[in-house]
């Protein structure tokens, strides 16, 4: 997406998009307001309804799965880094696919979690899609889910029910998708089949 | 010597070749994300969207996963898009 003021003076950003392909004439993308940002909240307070904006893309055929491939899905979030495996997520459920397929979403707090009632209802449905949550920096009372950070501990727990053949999509802060690819690496998964996006800094 | 913060800052700074798709893309035409490379320094193959992309500078280095050799440097200017791919042994683009 490009922005440009009145000046002339333009800045570029990229967002992953959220909706799924089948999605006709319109995309979501989701994006996290970074207080002290130069774009995001300018997206968050002032574009309205109605603005135009320049945008260019889709562009990356990298860090995509469709439903015709095969072999359970193992998917790992670390906060807005749920937004690409979303748009997965959404593609499973609109094409019917049995894939069975675990997410694995590591949010700060709860009111930090992004899609938190659409993941459930789409969980709710039965179909081989489970989310398995993670609270880093505080927990609800009666908090059942996990409490830390991601590790490996925790990735062998959440991928064991899927068995072999699994391939996994990592997409987060750089720190949390090297914790978790060195760990799936480790627990015998081929680096072929794991496919990260980073995002760069941010504490998740 | 490197301290933890030190490696930490280092870690940030990486990106995917992703974060590049934008530039290469205005370069070459098509989406280069899911085009396979072969590494000249060690000669791993891997897409570019697999290549890992330092992006704060006023280019882009792109690195091989494997050894860590520069397979290619993207520089934009307000003219040209420059892209250096002296470290790719090869690109390979399918026929359509």
């Amino acid at each position: 997406m490009r922005l440009t003021a009145e000046d002339g003076y333009s800045v570029e950003r990229s967002y992953s998009i959220a909706s799924e392909p089948e999605r006709d004439g319109e995309i979501d993308i989701t994006v996290e307001r970074i207080p002290d940002g130069e774009v995001s909240p300018f997206l968050h307070e002032v574009v309205v309804v109605g603005d135009r904006l320049e945008v260019r893309g889709p562009i990356g055929g990298y860090f995509v799965w469709d439903a015709s491939i095969e072999g359970p899905l193992l998917l790992v979030a670390g906060g807005s880094g749920v937004v690409p495996l979303m748009a997965m997520v959404r593609h499973r459920s609109r094409a019917r696919s049995a894939t069975p397929t675990r997410l694995l979403f590591s949010s700060r707090r709860l009111e930090d979690m992004i899609y938190r009632d659409e993941l459930e209802r789409l969980a709710g449905r039965g179909d081989g899609f489970v989310v398995i949550h993670t609270l880093t920096r505080s927990q609800p009372p009666g908090w059942t889910g996990y409490a830390r950070r991601i590790d490996e501990s925790m990735l062998r727990e959440v991928a064991a029910p899927l068995g072999s053949g699994v391939r996994g999509y990592i997409c987060g802060p750089t720190a949390l998708v090297e914790t978790a690819a060195n760990a799936l690496v480790r627990l015998g998964l081929p680096p072929e089949r794991i496919r990260t996006e980073r995002f760069g800094p941010s504490g998740t | 010597m490197a301290t933890d913060s030190d490696v930490d800052t280092e870690l940030d700074a990486v990106l995917d070749g992703n974060a590049v798709a934008g530039a290469l893309e205005a370069a070459f035409g098509a989406d280069m994300t899911a085009v396979p490379g072969r590494c000249a320094h060690c000669g791993a193959v891997n897409m570019v969207g697999a290549l890992r992309a330092w992006t704060r500078a006023p280019g882009s280095v792109l690195r091989c996963p494997a050894c860590d050799g520069v397979v290619l440097r993207v520089v934009e200017t307000s003219e040209a898009t420059y892209v250096d791919a002296r470290g790719a042994a090869y690109l390979r683009f399918e026929r359509r």
